[in-house]
This record gives C-alpha cells, structure tokens and sequence, in this order.
C-alpha cells in the first residue's frame, strides 16, 4: 500500500459480505478499497452504493474476525483493473488474478479495468471461422466458429468437463497454423475438477499455451463475481492487443450466480425468479459478450461457458437466461449418457445460431447446411415414432416409420456416439449420407436433386440397401 | 468557476444517480452527470432531490460531483442522414462513434445524430405566398437513390412562405422562410415518449405482405397493424424478424436490436448492404435505420431505445411512407423498466416487474397505425409494429407475453418442439392467432384470388383434424387408422413440411408472393380432394403414396415465381392423370 493512502476507520454496520462506512470523500461508485483488521490481515472489497453520507462495500472474501471499531479501509485504485502480460500463460492464477503457483509475481505490460469495455456493434467483424472440433455432433450439426459464444449446458454428473477439455485438445481452424490459446477460469469448482483441467493440459502438453484462473469451491464466494471478468480481461488483452485466438472456458456459471444471488440478497434487493436478482440478465451479458472479432483485428476471443441446470431443467434461470445471451448451446442429455453413448449431446435441443457463417462452400462442403436439415428431420421424426412405440408397440408401424426408427437408432449409435475419437469434418459428412441411406431417397426433400445426386452415390450405388439396415 | 446552473450528487447506486439542488427540472429531463458528463434522466423527483437514471456506465462517479440540467427531455433529431445509419438507444452514431473511440465505445461521447457538415439538396414544393400548415410538404430531398425525404412543417407552424430557394444546404441552414420571420430548416426535434401528431386513425384495409407463407396465409397482419411474436431461445425470433425485415413490403425498416446480441448486428450489418432491394434498385440498408443496444450496454439507454426507433418511424411514416418497425425484443425493454424500477424501490406487481408494465407496452403498440397524416393535402401512411418477446423459460404465461398478447393483434407464437426438428420459422399454427383476418378478407378475396378464404378455412380444419387423429395415433397405432384419416395425415404432413415450413437461406424459398401462395396451397388441396375422390372409389392409401406426385408437390417451393403459373398448370393435370391412373389399374384388379 502506498504511504500516501489515507486510512479511515468508520466502519458503522457489518453484515453478510457487505460492510457500511460513514462518508469517506475519495470513494466513488465502484472503487476497489483495502480492508484491513487489527491482525493486520489484508481484504479487498468494492464499492456498491456512494452517498454524502455513507459508503457500501462488498467484500471479496469473507467477514470474519472483522469488527466495527479496528478495522480500517483505504482507496486502492478507482477502478477494479488487472495487470496483463503475455507472461499470464502457462500460469495459474487465484480467483481474482493473482499468481498462486508459487513462480513469483508477474511485471504487467498494462493494467486494464476488469468490467472491460462495450465493443461497438459496427466495429464487430461477423464470426465465420469453422473451428473443428473433432466431435461430429459440434462440427456437424452446431458448429463452433470463431469468436462465438456457446455454452455447454450440462447436469449434475454428466461429462461437460471431458468434452471441454477434449475441445481444448482438438480444436483448430482448417488448413491453419494456429495462434491458439486457452484461458481457462474455474469458478467454484472442486479440487477434484481443478485437477482434472491441470492434469489434463499436462498430459496433452497444452499447459503452456492454458491461462488459469482458479477460484475453488472453498474461495471466497464474492470472488467468483471478479473471476470471469478476470478472465476475460486478459482473453481480451491476448486477443486484441497480442492478436492471438483465444478460447476461453468458463465453469461452472451456475457457482457464478449464486454468487451473484448471494450478493444481491445481502443487499436486500428485490428478487426475480428463483431468488435471481432482476439484472442478471444484464449482468451476464456483460460477460458473454466480451466474446468476438473486431474489424482488422487478427485475434478472436471464443467463449464456452459451461453451466450445471439444476434438476437438468432447461427453463431454470441460469440456462435460461444463458441461452438467450449466447449463441446456441450444446445440450447434454442423461438419457444418451445412460445409454452409454458418448459423448452425449443432443443435438436436437443443441443449436449453433452462427453456423452458417462458418459453413458451406470454401469452409465446409457446399451440401452441409441442407444435408444436416435433413438428418435433424429424420432424428426427430425417429423420435416421434421411438415415444409411439412406447405405447402401441413396434409391430403397429409400417414400412416407412420402421426405417425412421431405425436411422434414430443407427444415427445415436455410429454418429453420436464416437468416444473420444478425433473425426475430421469431412468424416462426419460421409456418415451423414451414409445414414441417410436408411431413408428411401423420395423422402429427402429437404436437400436438392443436384446434391443428391452427386453426393449419395459417392457412398452408395442406385438399388444397394443401406449398410445400416 | 462554473456558472452554469448545477446539482449535486449526493448518491450513486449502479445505474441510479440521486442530485441535490434540482428544483428546476422538470420529470424527464435530460441532465449531463458528473465531470464526464454523462447523460441522464430524471425519473423522480423529491423536493430538490432529483432521481436520475444513467445511460452510461457509472463507475467513477463520486458524491459531491455536479449534475447538469438540460432543461429538455430526450429528443430525437428527425431529418435527412438518418436511412443507413445506425444509432445507439439515445441516437448516438455508432459509426462516428467508432471513428471517434476506436473499437470499444468510451463513455460520456456525445454526438449530433445528423451530420452537420454533409450537404443536401434541397428542392422547394411551395413558392413565396403558399399558406402552409403542419405537416405540409415544404421541399424534398433525395436521401437514398430511390428515396424521397420530405422536409415537412413542424407542429405549430402556421404561415405564409415568404422564401423558399432550391440549393445545397446543410442541416444547420435556414431553407425556408414564413412572413413572419419563421425560420425552418432541414431537420426537426422530437420528444421521444411523446407520439407525433396526425390528423386522424384511419381503419385496416390491406395485409402487412411479409412474403412468408405461414404469415400471410393462415396469420396476416394488417399494414398499419402490429404482431408479437414470443417464443424461447433458439425458437428462431431473429431469424423471423430480419426475415421481414428483408422481404416485407414496407418502404422504411426501422430495426431495433433491444438488449440483444452484438453479433445479431453485425449479421444486419453484413447482410443488409450486400442483399439487393427486393423493391428495386439499391440495396436493402438504403431504407433500413437500426437502432442497436445490445445486451451489455447501458440498461437505461436499453429503455429509451424503443422510444427512439418508434419516433423516427412515426417521422417516415409522416412523409407518406408504409413504415415497418421491428422491435427485438420487447421482453429486454421490460427487463430493463423492472431494472430501473427496482431501483427506485417501487412497489413491484408480477414477476418484480413494474405495475405499469402493460400501460407502457399498450401506448408502445399502439403508435402503429394507418393514418392520415398532417397537413393540408391527403397523404396517408402508415406504421406496422412487429416485437418479439422472449419469454423466460419459453412459458407465455409471463406478464411480457400476456400483456404484448393484450394489445397486438396477431399473435404468432414460436414453438421449441418445432424449431428442434428445424421446421422454421417456428410458429405453432394452433396457439398463433390474428384479429384482422375479417378486415383483410374482401381485399385478399378480390385481389388474390376468390377462393383465398375458402382455402385458407380448409387449411385450418385439415391441421386441427390432424391433431385430433395425431391423439388417437397416439393410443392405437397408424395402421389402424381408415385409408381416409390416414390421408388427412399425409396431407396436413405435407402442408406443414411443404408449405408453412419456409427456408429463410434459400434464395428462392426465402419469400413468395401472395399469387404464388395461393397456387401451392390451391394444388396441395386440391392433391388432397382428388385423393380422397379415389380412396372413396377403393383405392388404397400405399398406392398413392407411392406416387412421385408427393415429391413434385413438395419441390414446388423451389420453383422460381416467373415460371410458376405455367407449372402450377401442368401439376393439377399432372395430379388428374396419375389419380386417374391408378384408379383405373385398382378397378382392374379387383
């Protein structure tokens, strides 16, 4: 701390996270204070409200062993910043950006406000990179590109973390030396899951290309509000100062807002649904929306938010609102899980809203778009029919309902399914059309004669039954 | 030190700003915060206590900082410049704002939204002595290549022209003069929240034709109308909305991207320069205004964005124009009135949002209309409304939906099951109403085609019937169903894949006439009571299905419009002579 920081001790009111100070004159909305006790430990904490009269703050770590008379607060900057570096890579880092791997301290190039700034929308360059992932059910039907955002939504004990890392592992842009990098920022997460993200970037020899930001389960709540902010800070740095690709992995947003709901109940708001305050919205769009490209700016920042729905329930708030912000979502379901397929996406609540931007001629293969229209019909008549066999039984449908039955069968089983193999996005195309073969051809109305005509034979000859029948 | 009339601060909560010595102001004025002089607006006041909301972000502000009053509520600049441009919620140039702030927008900018220095030329209607009342035409301006800016007289105006000169003018410049020493130039202000004046409500009589068939067949909307469209994510409401966007048959698009995504914009942006006038010459930006804030921008501004895009709307609609304002989505607005309004700690109704939630959605829509527009001569224009609404949890029993449901008059309701299988655009044809089909029937009856309601009855009864069988399906099995049903369920499956489902990519897919609309509908039913001739006479339903006829009915989306009354021809023919066929081969061999 600087000598010349005056100290105050005006404490009034303690309670939950936040601490009431009686006027002191060079706080504003929003500054960052030190917080220090007679034990002479060090906290940090934000301002919420100013006034002529008094001053709230919320304090990133916990209260305890704070008191009214000797604790003391001081301004630390105006303005909640982060020191950025190119160093930050292949480092790990607390919650709120400070090195804990025992390496020592960073030298920032440039302190930069963590809230970050509104890109302007005319500034936007439209995101049309394919990134291939190697997972057909992504590459194929929700196709990541660069500079989107698109979360996983997952369940409690359902593979997000797996398919994540094996998105870190894989992806890369076709036909291009990649400038890639990964931060990656754990928001109250295990032990065991911050584990499994370090020992798999060491083991895929990608930890030197991983930022790490580190807030555990066992960190203070209020710190997770900074964590993805943090994060994205230095994503942004990497990218639009540094000019490289980043992508950066955030989980789980669900600790995220509970945090956010922790907060706002201490600050007796008035709740939105399920206890949310009203602004989350809001708030999670200042976060989500730091993804993107800028006009003649080489670098990206991509965004996977990964988040847990409670009871697996898509309309609950967090997913909710998630998925109104972002540009599509990958949904996991416990049903193919169950089935031991992997990894389990369901592709037909799943939608990658900026996919045609990044596919169809000169990225993928010109019959991408309508093939995939067609196979998301298909699967989902085979749905249909899957419930109505439920009830009247197989022996009640005809000819036709059959083979629907069976592509749903076949689809789940030879596309979905196929573990953790990296599959080219030409690979999945073949399949596509081999799948397709379960379907008598006048049904495939959903793609052009031409298409079909010089695509389908490649795989089969007129009048051969489908491999899969 | 400063002697311009100043508050005090004397408390900052997020968004929210309380001033001191403010007993000049009056609600709704706009004041500039702090030593960046940020915009605001006082939304309560206390005795001298001023409650103002920020449209920017207010980190940094300290109490003690002074408040600046304007003394004027927000205003819209209305004139020449605004076609092609693209606005923030307080009508800030986003592109001049990028020219200033590089990439990201820094707060506290503020800008003329019409360019000063750009010269327009300005061609006089009226000459020295012409009386002139509000809203008469003074000049023209060509803005875009094929559109006209009317230079209008603003509201209590009245006079003699005393001099009117053709010439290149800026904005800044006098054009023209009254006797009485009125001087009028280019371009007006507006107060946002206030409607602009016309002379009177005129009645539906023309559909709102959006090109898409599930809209103008089964759900239209009257120009002048207005519609709400909810549906959950990834129901496809963007799409649906620059869809119209694109292809509807207005002359001015105001498009307002209400608290949603950065990326959207730039689609529009990528998109809409490079897409050719359906209209004609020039591109579709030409008579495009978007007006973006996107979800991270301030909430405030998010609030006033609406009442921005629907004041330049009401101005185009004023020179004459058929104005179409999409608005994405209404649902941000609300969030962003139960944002201010938790603030300041009123009392809230439903779901926390603000008791006057459905009184401030009404007066919304209700700025659309058909009308006759001031001035002395007639002139009539009109402003079509068409707000998403993004329903949490996809559930339209929320008080956004319900209360937008209240006041629009077509209701096209997105489905997550049918956007899931990638039928789009999305809308349920049982839960999606409209109110003005009766207005618009003699109109489509005798300008389409006479049959246009028949059909339209028809269509609706083949999809209810189908739901009723789809139930029974449910407990018994297809098999078990009569020859007869299970035709009703090829047919209502070939009119939903075929005809409702509409592919937004496709070139020639993405919008058809209402002649076309008529044709594919007429032969799908007529396929369908021809079948039902020969099922009747004992010809099996395989049979039939076996039939590439299906196949023909179904590519007839893909046919171009110019040759597709030849088509449309030969297909009915096509349809008697297999029918017969097979009809004849059946009798054989039985």
């Amino acid at each position: 701390m600087s000598l010349l920081t005056k100290e105050y001790s005006r404490v009034k009111y303690i309670s939950g996270p936040l601490i009431i100070v009686n006027y002191i004159p060079e706080l504003c909305y929003g500054s960052i204070v030190e917080i220090s006790n007679k034990t002479g430990e060090i906290r940090h904490g934000q301002v919420l409200e100013v006034s002529e009269e008094y001053a709230v703050i919320q304090v990133f770590e916990h209260t305890l062993g704070l008191d009214i008379e000797k604790t003391f607060i001081s301004l630390l900057e105006n303005e909640a910043t982060l020191g950025v570096t190119k160093d930050l890579v292949g480092r790990i880092l607390s919650g709120s950006g400070k090195p804990i791997d025992g390496f020592g301290e960073i030298i920032p190039d440039i302190y930069l406000p963590i809230s970050g700034q509104v890109m302007n929308p005319t500034s936007r360059e439209r995101p049309s990179d394919f990134i291939q992932t190697g997972i057909s059910t992504i590459d194929g039907f929700n196709t990541l590109v660069r500079g989107q955002k698109l979360p996983i939504f997952s369940g409690a004990g359902l593979p997000a973390d797996e398919i994540a890392s094996q998105i870190v592992k894989q992806a890369k842009v076709l036909g291009e030396d990649p400038h890639f990098l990964v931060v990656f920022a754990g928001m109250g997460i295990t032990q065991r899951e911050a584990n499994f993200f370090i020992n798999y970037f060491e083991e895929s020899g990608s930890l030197n290309k991983v930022v790490t930001l580190l807030n555990l389960a066992s960190d203070p709540t209020i710190e997770r509000i900074l964590t993805p902010r943090c994060a994205l800070t230095i994503a942004e740095y990497l990218a639009f100062h540094l000019n490289y690709h980043v992508l950066v992995i955030l989980t789980d947003i669900t600790n995220y807002c509970q945090a956010l709901r922790e907060v706002g109940a201490a600050r007796e708001e008035i709740p939105g649904r399920r206890g949310y305050p009203g602004y989350m919205y809001t708030d999670l769009a200042t976060i989500y929306e730091r993804a993107g490209r800028i006009k003649e700016k080489d670098g990206s920042v991509t965004l996977i938010p990964i988040l847990t729905m409670p009871d697996d329930d898509v309309t609950h708030p967090i997913a909710d609102l998630t998925g109104y912000i972002t540009e599509g979502q990958i949904v996991l379901s416990r049903k193919l899980y169950r089935n031991g397929i992997y990894p389990p996406i369901d592709v037909l609540p799943s939608l990658s809203r900026l996919m045609n931007n990044g596919i169809g001629k000169g990225k993928t293969r010109e019959d991408h778009r309508q093939l995939v229209n067609q196979l998301y019909s298909c699967y989902a008549e085979g749905c249909e029919i899957r419930k109505l066999v439920a009830i009247v039984g197989e022996e009640a449908l005809n000819d036709s309902d059959r083979r629907y039955l069976k592509f749903a069968q076949a689809f789940e089983e030879k596309m979905i399914n196929q573990r953790d193999t990296n599959r080219e996005i030409g690979e999945t195309l073949k399949l596509c059309w081999k799948l397709l073969s379960i379907i008598p051809k006048s049904e495939l109305t959903r793609i052009n004669k031409d298409l079909i005509s010089r695509y389908f034979v490649e795989i089969m000859e007129d009048g051969v039954e489908s491999p899969f029948l | 030190m400063n002697n311009e009339k100043h508050g005090t601060i004397i408390k900052v909560s997020g968004h929210m700003v309380v001033a001191k010595d403010m007993q000049d102001s009056k609600m709704y004025d706009m004041v500039e915060v702090g030593n960046l002089r940020l915009l605001g607006e006082i939304i309560r006041l206390d005795k001298d206590k001023a409650y103002i909301q920020v449209y920017d972000d207010t980190t940094g502000l300290s109490s003690g900082e002074l408040v600046y009053p304007t003394f004027n509520p927000l205003i819209v600049e209305l004139g020449p410049g605004l076609l092609g441009n693209i606005f923030d919620g307080v009508q800030r140039p986003l592109e001049k704002i990028e020219l200033m702030s590089k990439n990201f927008i820094s707060r506290g900018i503020k800008m003329n939204a019409l360019s000063r220095e750009k010269k327009w030329y300005f061609i006089p209607n009226v000459i020295s002595g012409d009386m002139v009342e509000p809203g008469d035409v003074l000049g023209e301006i060509k803005e875009k290549k094929n559109i006209i800016h009317k230079v209008l007289v603003p509201v209590d105006t009245y006079g003699k022209v005393a001099k009117a000169e053709e010439g290149e003018y800026t904005l800044e410049e006098e054009v023209v003069f009254l006797e009485d020493g009125t001087k009028i130039k280019m371009y007006q202000k507006w107060p946002v929240k206030i409607p602009r004046r016309v002379k009177e409500k005129l009645g539906f009589g023309r559909p709102f034709v959006t090109g898409q068939r599930v809209f103008d067949c089964l759900f239209p909307v009257a120009e002048g109308g207005s519609a709400s469209i909810p549906g959950g994510f990834g129901t496809g409401k963007t799409v649906t909305e620059q869809t119209l966007a694109k292809y509807s048959e207005a002359d001015i698009i105001v498009y307002i991207g209400c608290g949603e995504r950065g990326n959207e914009i730039t689609d529009v942006l990528h998109e809409f320069p490079e897409l050719s006038d359906p209209k004609g010459e020039g591109i579709l930006m030409d008579r495009t205004i978007l007006i973006v804030n996107t979800s991270n921008m301030p909430v405030a501004a998010r609030e006033a964005s609406i009442y921005t895009g629907v004041t330049i709307a009401e101005y185009y609609r004023d020179m004459g124009y058929k104005v179409a304002l999409m608005a994405d989505s209404i649902s941000r607005w609300a969030e962003a009135l139960r944002e201010i309004s938790s603030r300041l700690e009123e009392m809230p109704g439903e779901e926390g949002y603000p008791t006057y939630l459905s009184t401030r959605l009404s007066n919304f829509f209700e700025r659309s209309g058909r009308v006759s527009c001031l001035g002395s001569k007639e002139r009539i224009g009109s402003l079509t409304i068409v707000g998403a609404v993004s329903p949490p949890g996809g559930d339209f029993s929320e008080p956004v939906t319900q209360s937008a449901m209240r006041v629009s008059g077509a209701f096209w309701a997105l489905d997550s099951s049918l956007a899931s299988r990638r039928h789009f655009p999305a809308i349920n044809w049982h839960r999606s109403y409209t109110l003005y089909f009766p207005l618009l029937r003699d109109w489509l009856n005798s300008r389409i085609n006479p049959d246009w309601e028949k059909n339209r009855e028809k269509v609706v009864m083949i999809l209810q019937k189908e739901a009723q069988l789809q139930e029974v399906v449910q407990l018994v099995g297809p098999d078990n169903l009569q020859d007869e049903e299970r035709l009703v369920l090829e047919i209502s499956k070939m009119v939903r894949d075929d005809f409702l489902a509409q592919n937004a990519m496709d070139s020639i897919d993405a919008t058809t006439s209402l002649e076309k609309q008529f044709a594919m509908l007429d032969n799908l039913l007529f396929f369908y009571e021809e079948c039902k001739k020969v099922i009747q006479e004992g010809v099996s339903i395989q049979e039939i299905l076996d039939l590439p006829l299906r196949e023909d009915l179904s590519r007839q989306k893909s046919i171009p419009e110019e040759e597709f009354v030849e088509k449309t021809h030969f297909l009915k023919k096509e349809i008697i002579d297999k029918l017969d066929k097979i009809q004849k081969y059946s009798k054989v061999t039985i």
